[in-house]
């Protein structure tokens, strides 16, 4: 079973096409990994299938890093 | 002709009028047809049950397009009927006319959340799926009073301009995902919502229409058709006037 770390990074790779490298949890979606507001939102999408969870518009408007994301997921769990 | 075949489409108010036609034209192009209506649900089966005998497929699902529950309760009934959601035709309106001198608040209200605030929440409902396909056909039934203004209809036309506007915002925003949004400004068609006119009204109306006859709600239908088809794979954002030259 893959950590919630690598589940993220996986979805973040696929989603924006970016180098495993560079999805370091201080990475900003939107100033380090080159997402507009929209991927941003397919990006929280493809998180709620994978985790199989909903993302609330209120808390996915806090989402803007990778670790974000990650602490955010791994507290719903 | 099935230039929609497979596809899966959720018009508004389709059972009667101008929706009717879109529902009908929509089915014999091919396209899966979720056949929506608020309160006539026998009219609304009988449109099902004519594309059903044509050979289409076609349910019926009642919501009412201001009501964000029973918007979100018909996409997921269409996803779980068809699978998917090609094409989005926000047909479904009502008027409440009056003078604005005498319009009443709830005269106000009414237009706008069935006519504005249902396209609004018909789209943001449909696009989660239509931005994963990469593939969407939003169409937006506006008015050409929407264009010109008309007395006696401030909440109608405000409803309406506005559905011109939240469909350029809406093709702009999601352009990059191959979702296209375009909106349709029916003039003078013969339905029972125009029916319902005094026949002086509708004798002004007429010596005004450069083509001197009233539109039928086929017109719109086959406009709407060719928007959805391939055919029109360069053009969002617009705004087409069926109006037989009304308003240039």
């Amino acid at each position: 079973m893959s950590t919630v770390i690598e589940r993220v990074t996986r979805v973040i790779v696929d989603r924006l096409g970016v180098e495993e490298s560079e999805v370091t949890p201080e990475a900003s979606f939107r100033e380090d990994l080159g997402a507009d507001s929209l991927d941003v939102v397919e990006l929280v999408m493809e998180l709620e299938d994978e985790f199989d969870m909903e993302i609330s518009d209120e808390d996915a408007e806090k989402i803007s890093t990778v670790g974000h994301a990650i602490s955010y997921i791994e507290s719903k769990q | 002709m099935t230039k929609l075949q497979g596809q899966v489409a959720i018009v508004t108010g389709a059972s009667r009028g101008i929706g009717e036609a879109i529902a009908l034209e929509l089915a014999a192009q091919g396209a899966k047809i979720v056949v929506n209506y608020s309160g006539s649900t026998e009219k609304a089966q009988q449109v099902v049950s004519t594309i059903q005998a044509n050979g289409g497929e076609a349910i019926a699902v009642q919501a009412s397009v201001s009501q964000t529950d029973a918007v979100d309760a018909l996409v997921k009934q269409t996803i779980e009927a068809f699978g998917r959601v090609d094409i989005l035709v926000n047909n479904a309106g009502i008027t409440r006319d009056n003078l604005m001198m005498r319009m009443k608040e709830d005269e106000w209200d009414d237009v706008i959340d069935t006519n504005l605030k249902g396209v609004f929440l018909c789209t943001k409902a449909v696009t989660r799926t239509m931005m994963k396909q990469r593939y969407g056909r939003i169409i937006n039934i506006s008015s050409i009073v929407g264009v010109s203004g008309n007395a006696g209809q401030a909440n109608y036309v405000a409803a309406k301009a506005g559905v011109i506007g939240l469909t350029k915002t809406t093709a702009k925003e999601l352009a990059s995902r191959n979702i296209l949004v375009n909106a349709i400004a029916p003039g003078f068609i013969t339905t029972e919502m125009t029916d319902a006119l005094p026949e002086d009204v509708k004798n002004a109306m007429l010596a005004q229409i450069p083509l001197a006859k009233l539109g039928q709600p086929m017109h719109i239908a086959k406009a709407v058709a060719f928007l959805a088809s391939e055919d029109a794979s360069y053009i969002t954002g617009q705004t087409l006037h069926i109006d037989g030259g009304l308003v240039m």
